[in-house]
């Protein structure tokens, strides 16, 4: 990772030199940017990285497997889109919880099969009194509501209140993380409808 | 719309199974998996490109941790019924919108808002919420207790349906 191994970094400026907060530097952004959508599918998908970034395969391995190492990059997986195999009723179960509890009983949620995401949030009186929300998926909502009620049950008398809200469209879903994360990036014109 | 449990061969399925958790990331990522499965690095290959075209996969790479990959914050509206999609297209068109749902409840649009960093985050809450007029509610994870977003597919199960 010394900027001595790395020729395409003398192209860029100082500036874009500095790592971010979250450790990246403009090298490893580049990378970011470009295999966020997937990976090329051929036998040396680095060195097809590589080509496009402007540096060897090696080194966008090598920056990959150190992303990994410090746990920006989870895992290089193959990712399932689980609607298409027929999970089809999504539901964000959202519960409100007595703040004395929640931390433990978040643990356990979050191991009850069917729940994907876990996580605690911020209430906001008087509108949004929930601070704890558990993805639900299933193949009918009759499934995600069985789901619920095991739930419900777990959390007992610490859960004041619950909803179920399902999602009745997708009006945009993107992998994308940093695309345009400029500063100041523009607004894009929505699409005119035919 | 949906695939169906039996277009997917042993060979598919243990493709889903064993890589949703991770690839090896190596030199030749395609040519290790093919010598764990006892096949060759074209037919993985092939498989994975097929597995995508049909959007069972919906991609193979990095799974980035939102919260080390920048900042993201999970934000809502209520907005009037009948003007939902206007306002979407509105909420889609903002800079750093990943995620944009619309859901059945009186706060009836989810959306995810990205950024490089978190003051960032709240300059373009701001300004969408200048340009939507109505107050944006604020959501951040204060605390994750499941790390881990893959789970096991029931394959003889979805066959059954």
């Amino acid at each position: 990772m010394s900027v001595s191994t790395c020729p395409s970094r003398s192209a860029l400026n100082r500036d874009e030199q500095h790592r971010d907060a979250q450790g990246l530097d403009a090298a490893d952004r580049a990378i970011v940017l470009a295999t966020q959508a997937g990976l090329p599918l051929v036998p040396d998908p680095w060195g097809a990285v590589g080509r496009e970034v402007g540096m060897s395969g090696a080194e966008v391995l090598e920056r990959m497997q150190a992303m990994q190492a410090r746990g920006v990059v989870r895992r290089v997986a193959a990712v399932p889109n689980h609607y298409r195999l027929g999970y089809v009723a999504n539901g964000m179960t959202v519960w409100d919880v007595d703040d004395a509890h929640v931390a433990r009983l978040g643990r356990e949620v979050a191991a009850i099969e069917g729940v994907s995401h876990c996580y605690r949030r911020p209430r906001h009186l008087p509108h949004w009194p929930y601070n704890l929300f558990a993805m639900l998926h299933g193949r009918s909502r009759e499934e995600v509501e069985r789901q619920a009620a095991v739930l419900c049950e777990r959390l007992g008398e610490a859960c004041r209140d619950h909803r179920i809200l399902y999602s009745s469209r997708i009006l945009k879903k993107t992998g994308l993380r940093l695309a345009g994360s400029r500063p100041g990036a523009a607004w894009t014109e929505p699409e005119r409808r035919g | 719309m949906h695939c169906q449990a039996r277009d997917f061969d042993t060979l598919d399925r243990r493709l889903i199974d064993s890589y949703q958790r991770g690839l090896p990331v190596c030199t030749r990522p395609f040519h290790s998996v093919a010598e764990r499965l006892g096949t060759s690095e074209a037919e993985v290959i092939s498989r994975l490109e097929r597995l995508q075209s049909l959007g069972v996969l919906s991609r193979v790479g990095p799974v980035f941790d939102h919260a080390r990959a920048g900042a993201s914050l999970l934000a809502a509206v209520a907005v009037p019924e009948v003007e939902r999609d206007a306002f979407a297209e509105l909420i889609n068109a903002a800079p750093g919108v990943n995620h944009n749902y619309a859901r059945e409840h009186d706060f009836n649009l989810w959306f995810v808002m990205t950024a490089p960093d978190e003051p960032e985050l709240e300059a373009r809450l701001a300004a969408l919420e200048a340009r939507l007029g109505v107050p944006i509610l604020r959501l951040p994870m204060l605390e994750g207790f499941h790390i881990d977003l893959s789970f096991p597919i029931p394959w003889a199960e979805l066959e059954r349906t």
